[in-house]
């Protein structure tokens, strides 16, 4: 390390976090970079774990404005219409950031994130996407693999009241403690398009259902040209109907894929809050840990659902006939 | 909700989010720096305010309608009865230590309300949900009580850094700095004569012409250097130990008496007691080092002379206390003195203070998952969703890909003289032990009663309150003199007392057996309570028989209480009981109808003993 030390102000802060996760772990954080895109109620949560952190940077990305539904689970933006009209939510939330840790920088970089260049993600450590498209995140997933310094990716996404993690480290070396000794691990992750393409019958037995649910809203909001949540009831048997096809063509088990669990999707888009605040909660755990480089890392995907309460970690990857 | 802190700044937003508009929420806390990394309701311009009203303000913020009412006091108070607690729906704990915990349990279940409970420490955490007759309630399982330590450990055999920081905490800071007129083991053990427990008290107080530098030296002389070799005079004790070294000043310090002088201009510039700081005095600026031996002798002397010199006001009437930096070099120092003279690894002053202080170590993402999951049985508590309602842990390693593992509660437990009123059981000398010792150390310790109210049949032998009648009172403190079976109602074996605290509603009956003889060292209350099940203790490694040195071995553990831990409370994952069977409703879950998956519900077995262990080392 280069002998940087925190400052006193640093250390009085961060004390308790610090004998949770050390003084090297801070002081990476503390030079990291965050790009963040899709400002709805779990990406605030995240935003907001990781400004109290105290990471280098935030740069947020959401150009639309304030609607209803965008404050229903944002607790960074007040329901005062003299206050935010006329902003985009990025900014309204970049204002309120600020305020919860003076020593990150936060800022908004406006425009779609689907449109930014492949040199913009190099001044980037981090990046996590939210409310995108099918292909966006495939797209930006690239982007992001492109860079040479290592980009850690990650997407998010609750509906209703559960959601999907989704984790992509690339080539990753970290450090894990065992008793007295420090093992090196490493990991190989696939990427989004190389995840999200296994066929199904090839994944673990037993894979959350949500993880096969998620893929099919995903392909028929892409195949409809809809802005990702913009589903509805109504969609239900188109819903119903490309996922016979989605079955059908992979020789799997339609069952598999619950239709109450469709329905339950479509009809109500909306983030609970309680689940924001878990799903917000783990990512940011994760991003920390890829920061450190210490601790295991989530491979590669993570659901939640209140329904059941289970937090599951699924590895949605294909085996290496050599590891 | 009852907390403001970690859990309740994350569970107050979540609450308003989620639709909740009618909330009250208690934290007798006010704000504090360190607080700012994860109760982010707070900002740097509240340090010093009141928790429960900060938080209220900032949640009103975003959802200006709805009702928030914040108390600055401790659920404790009698003013938080059962009527108080009747008109709640639901209550919510986001408390940090045992006592207020058990004490919400007992007025849930009194007032019949739903109680969920929580608890986080660094990535760990879990959600609890109590309900009346339905589910367990917080006190029908053990709960880790705070670590103690043998004495001997802590005054002549300490074998781990901790036994140190107790010793420099509770024995040499408290003899110094503390009230002079409580019991010390400090010199327990280092001669027997009765001269020279005199010797003991002169040795402490600084003689009136004695130079502040003369008697720095002199104590750290007598502490780390006479006393060790008092203690290597007995053979016996380190048969099979390694023998510790007596440590003298002249020894460690290098001949440059100019040097050793600190420079105390770095806190002449400033009045205020709390900014006096050894560490600033010598230069060693980073509390992340590990000081060598001289250094933290070093910063011994300073420290002391600091005390003298500039806050000899507050000298008699000190506690430790771990945002008092001057207190925590002054401990850091001598616990490393002591553990150099054992052959105990050091630690630096950031180590010290967590240990010393009890810190809790703790992060935003972990309280965040935690309140989330706090919401969601909230909200099944509302809709009586009682076969959903799960007792949900969040693990740091996952373990059978779950990071957040459901599990459903137990039925009450028909042991539990908390929720199910079974009587427990008292074997005591009642020729020797008095009231005062069976109010202190059994009803008020061990069954943690505040106001307790004890009642043989009709009589009243002992009640606490404002408005005693003075005959009433006096009689009263008369009966805590007397031994048991003096008293007005006899109490022998056979007898069965009926024990309650009005504030808790709870009533707990005791039977009494009589028995003569106590083990000294492993019944040292001289009072056996059973039927009321403590968790095993923690720390008993020191207690290998070494020859028959008897005093040296004693494992007499109720002598030095560390502190109560906060936040301790992850609960052991029970395995092999009965089960609460619920039915899952399909009507209510639809997709769980469709469900070949067995494993629906975790299971609880052998599997999941790992977690147990790996929660119970944290």
């Amino acid at each position: 390390m280069d002998g940087e030390e925190l400052t006193e102000q640093e250390t009085a802060l961060y004390d308790r976090q610090i004998r949770v996760w050390g003084v090297d772990a801070q002081r990476r954080l503390s030079k990291a970079h965050i790009l963040v895109s899709g400002m709805k109620g779990t990406v605030v949560e995240f935003c907001k774990n990781i400004v109290l952190a105290g990471v280098g940077s935030l740069t947020l990305v959401d150009s639309r404005e304030v609607t209803e539904e965008a404050l229903s689970a944002n607790f960074l933006i007040p329901p005062d219409e003299n206050v935010y009209s006329g902003k985009t939510l990025a900014e309204l939330c970049c204002d309120s950031l600020k305020d919860f840790n003076p020593m990150v920088r936060v800022s908004v970089e406006k425009g779609d994130i689907s449109s930014f260049g492949g040199d913009f993600y190099d001044r980037f450590d981090v990046v996590v996407i939210s409310s995108c498209s099918f292909a966006t995140k495939k797209l930006i997933n690239e982007k992001c693999r492109k860079v040479s310094k290592r980009i850690a990716f990650y997407t998010v996404d609750c509906r209703d009241s559960c959601g999907e993690i989704y984790v992509d480290l690339q080539n990753y070396t970290y450090s894990k403690k065992k008793l007295d000794e420090t093992d090196e691990c490493q990991l190989q992750y696939p990427s989004f398009e190389e995840a999200v393409t296994i066929p199904w019958r090839a994944l673990p037995k037993k894979v959350t259902k949500l993880y096969l649910a998620m893929r099919v809203i995903e392909r028929f909001e892409e195949a409809e040209g809809r802005n990702p949540g913009e589903i509805s009831i109504a969609d239900l048997p188109g819903v119903l109907k490309l996922k016979k096809e989605l079955c059908e063509a992979q020789s799997f088990n339609e069952s598999h894929v619950p239709d109450a669990l469709l329905e339950r999707l479509v009809s109500d888009t909306s983030e609970f809050p309680p689940v924001c605040a878990i799903l917000g909660g783990i990512l940011g755990q994760e991003v920390i840990k890829a920061i450190s480089g210490k601790g295991d890392p989530l491979k590669n995907f993570f659901f939640f659902d209140a329904i059941d309460g289970k937090g599951i970690i699924e590895d949605i990857s294909n085996p290496n006939p050599g590891s | 909700m009852v907390g403001a802190g970690g859990i309740g700044c994350e569970l107050l937003k979540t609450l308003a989010l989620s639709g909740f508009e009618d909330i009250h929420i208690i934290d007798m806390d006010t704000i504090e720096v360190s607080n700012l990394n994860r109760q982010f309701l707070f900002r740097q311009s509240h340090v010093g305010q009141s928790k429960a009203k900060v938080a209220r303000d900032a949640v009103l913020r975003f959802r200006p309608h709805i009702s928030i009412t914040s108390y600055h006091a401790n659920v404790k108070d009698p003013d938080f009865n059962v009527d108080f607690f009747k008109q709640f729906n639901v209550v919510l704990n986001g408390l940090d230590n045992l006592d207020a915990r058990r004490h919400v349990n007992r007025l849930c279940l009194a007032s019949d309300v739903p109680l969920v409970e929580s608890g986080t420490t660094g990535f760990l955490g879990q959600v609890t949900v109590h309900v009346k007759g339905k589910t367990e309630c917080y006190e029908c399982q053990p709960k880790p009580t705070p670590k103690t330590y043998p004495v001997c450990t802590i005054t002549s055999t300490p074998s781990k850094f901790v036994h140190c920081i107790v010793w420099a905490k509770d024995l040499l800071f408290a003899k110094l700095f503390g009230d002079k007129n409580q019991e010390n083991d400090l010199n327990a053990r280092s001669s027997n004569a009765a001269s020279s427990s005199q010797q003991a008290e002169d040795v402490f107080e600084r003689q009136n012409d004695e130079g502040i530098d003369e008697y720095a030296k002199r104590i750290y002389d007598h502490v780390f250097g006479y006393n060790i070799g008092v203690a290597l005079s007995n053979e016996e004790t380190w048969k099979n130990r390694n023998r510790p070294k007596p440590l003298y000043s002249r020894d460690v310090f290098p001949e440059e008496p100019s040097q050793q002088n600190g420079n105390m201009d770095k806190n002449c510039a400033t009045d205020d007691p709390l900014s006096v700081s050894a560490m600033a005095s010598l230069g060693l600026k980073n509390p992340q080092d590990i000081w060598s031996l001289l250094e933290n002798s070093r910063i011994f002397l300073e420290a002391l002379k600091l005390f003298f010199g500039k806050r000899e006001k507050e000298i008699g009437n000190l506690s430790f206390d771990k945002d008092d930096q001057l207190a925590v070099e002054f401990v850091t120092a001598a616990a490393n003195i002591r553990a150099a003279s054992f052959g105990i690894p050091l630690h630096s002053l950031f180590e010290a203070k967590g240990i010393a202080g009890n810190i809790v170590h703790a992060v935003a993402t972990t309280n965040a998952v935690i309140a989330g999951l706090i919401v969601i049985e909230a909200i099944k508590v509302l809709q009586r969703d009682a076969n959903n309602y799960r007792m949900t842990y969040c693990l740091e390693h996952p373990s059978r890909k779950m990071l957040l593992m459901p599990v459903e509660p137990f039925e009450p437990n028909k042991s539990c003289y908390v929720c199910s009123e079974t009587p427990l059981l008292l074997e005591v000398n009642t020729h020797r032990s008095k009231l005062r010792d069976f109010v202190e150390k059994i009803v008020k310790a061990k069954l943690g009663m505040n106001c307790p109210l004890i009642m043989h049949g009709p009589a009243l032998l002992y009640e606490v309150g404002d408005d005693l009648d003075k005959d009433m009172a006096a009689n009263y403190a008369a009966n805590l003199e007397k031994v048991l079976s003096e008293l007005p109602s006899p109490v022998t074996g056979g007898t069965m007392l009926t024990v309650e605290d009005l504030q808790q509603e709870f009533t707990c009956n005791i039977n009494i057996k009589h028995r003569e003889e106590f083990d000294e060292e492993k019944e040292p209350d001289g009072m056996l309570l059973s039927g009321w099940t403590q968790a095993p203790r923690v720390e008993k490694d020191d207690n290998k028989t070494v020859g028959n040195g008897g005093s040296s071995t004693s494992n007499a553990s109720s002598a030095m209480p560390v502190e109560a831990e906060e936040d301790d409370d992850i609960e052991f994952v029970p395995t092999g009981k009965k089960r609460k069977v619920g039915e899952i409703s399909k009507a209510t879950n639809p997709n769980l109808s469709d469900v070949a998956d067995d494993d629906v519900l975790v299971m609880l077995d052998g599997e999941n003993l790992d977690i147990n262990k790996k929660k119970k080392l944290q």
